[in-house]
């Protein structure tokens, strides 16, 4: 065997891999999130009593407040595992590129967010007694870019907040504010769906627009992010 | 085999700064390959940035390093092992686990190999020759920390690097288990790698050490073949 060198795909691959088994072994992030998710649509349930048409005009907010914040607790988490005994040092001395590193890391959020929204959106169909008056199937190109936004923001900001103090609160006060373009237009496009009375095309343009920007972004800036003292 | 005397690691006016404080004060050195250098010194000596500065972990404030002939380190990364006071290990992963991964981060997919000392790699034999066994199934949190030191050696030598750079080896790992991994650092040097092992368990390594080199407040103070009367006592 010869030293060759990292392949960017299968560092990508490894780390996504060894994201997801610890994931599964520990089920930190996915229980947490759970839990969260459970308690909103319950207490918003109770609280409110919405009838069906109340439900459609404040659903779409109310899913995506509960998906952002829960998101939050698992991209803490995303970044913990790699501080414990120092092992983000065992990739930075390595030859695999920070880029590889920031695409799994995105990826493993974009898998834990997916599995808690697919797991909440029949409670929240059950709890609201939802039924999309449009297309419905645009809801799943509005879920999947508006959990990328989430996800992609979420792990730059995450990784930025590392090696500060208090990380868990600065986590959201960075994300937060960077995210209201994209939840404004994963609510509307929801909403619009779900009401069935304006198009939500504007707003998937507009999230996807988002996307590639921050996408973009952030892969530019990672390496400096990784690599700050 | 062939040692080149060409010095591995040149050091120029170093400076490193935390803030107020100056963890390295202008140091200046050349190491050359295949030895085995011994960084000795107290508490805060600047031991550890010295190393973390050389695996490229930290930026000197000032001055220049440079490995293997270049001073940009980013290209040379893959010739480099490191091993650091924390383990850089996953706690929930069992060893293999651990190393199969890191192994993957330098494009290494085939970890059945046998000798580390060889120009192969090879993440079991690695284990093997750290004392531990490869089939080990339990995570690494159960491991001891004697354990974790040797797989965390086992994985700084995954990559068959040139370089080894290793942050107290020997710390809370038994007198026989520290004695095997020193002859283990003896078969590396004399296969051509250059080493720097920062202890304070000097005594282990006399006789195996080809220099001792002593920091003092963030300077190289002395370089010697032998340790001093002080260390052997």
């Amino acid at each position: 065997m010869s030293k060759s060198s990292a392949v960017p795909s299968g560092v990508t691959g490894a780390t996504l891999a060894k994201d997801l088994r610890l994931e599964w072994r520990s089920k930190d992030a996915l229980n947490s999130m759970l839990f969260f998710s459970l308690l909103v649509v319950v207490v918003f349930s109770f609280s409110f009593d919405p009838n069906a048409e109340e439900s459609r005009q404040i659903a779409g907010g109310l899913v995506w407040v509960a998906f952002l914040f829960a998101a939050v607790v698992a991209l803490n988490q995303t970044w913990a595992r790699e501080l414990r005994n120092h092992v983000l040092d065992a990739y930075r001395v390595s030859p695999a590129p920070a880029n590889s590193l920031f695409l799994a890391k995105a990826s493993g959020n974009f898998i834990f967010v997916a599995v808690l929204e697919i797991l909440m959106t029949p409670l929240f169909i059950m709890f609201y007694k939802l039924r999309a008056l449009g297309p419905a199937w645009q809801l799943i190109p509005v879920a999947a870019l508006g959990t990328w936004a989430l996800v992609v923001n979420g792990t730059f900001f995450a990784a930025m907040s590392l090696r500060t103090r208090s990380r868990e609160i600065m986590l959201p006060l960075l994300l937060f504010p960077v995210s209201i373009p994209a939840l404004l237009a994963m609510v509307n496009a929801t909403t619009a769906i779900l009401t069935g009375e304006l198009s939500a095309k504007f707003w998937i343009v507009l999230l996807s627009t988002y996307d590639v920007v921050f996408t973009i972004a952030c892969l530019l800036l990672f390496e400096l992010v990784l690599n700050a003292e | 085999m062939h040692l080149d005397a060409s010095p591995v690691v040149t050091l120029t006016s170093v400076f490193k700064q935390f803030g107020r404080f100056a963890a390295l004060r202008g140091v200046t050195a050349e190491f050359t390959s295949g030895r085995l250098y011994a960084i000795l010194g107290d508490n805060g000596a600047g031991k550890t940035t010295l190393l973390r500065v050389l695996a490229g972990l930290a930026q000197p404030t000032r001055g220049t390093v440079s490995i293997l002939g270049t001073t940009k380190l980013r290209s040379v990364c893959h010739e480099l092992g490191y091993m650091a006071h924390p383990s850089l290990l996953y706690d929930e992963m069992s060893g293999m686990e651990n190393l199969r991964y890191f192994a993957r981060l330098y494009g290494i997919s085939d970890l059945t190999n046998n000798d580390p000392t060889q120009k192969d790699e090879g993440g079991a034999a690695n284990m093997t020759a750290v004392g531990l066994d490869p089939a080990l199934a339990r995570p690494v949190a159960q491991y001891s920390q004697g354990m974790r030191q040797r797989l965390s050696l086992a994985r700084a030598l995954l990559n068959d690097p040139k370089l080894l750079l290793l942050d107290e080896p020997f710390s809370n790992v038994d007198s026989g288990s520290a004695r095997e991994m020193v002859l283990l650092l003896s078969r590396l040097r004399s296969a051509g790698k250059t080493i720097f092992v920062v202890t304070h368990q000097a005594l282990l390594l006399e006789g195996t050490a080809d220099e001792f080199v002593w920091m003092e407040a963030g300077q190289i103070t002395n370089r010697a073949r032998e340790l001093r009367p002080v260390e052997t006592r």
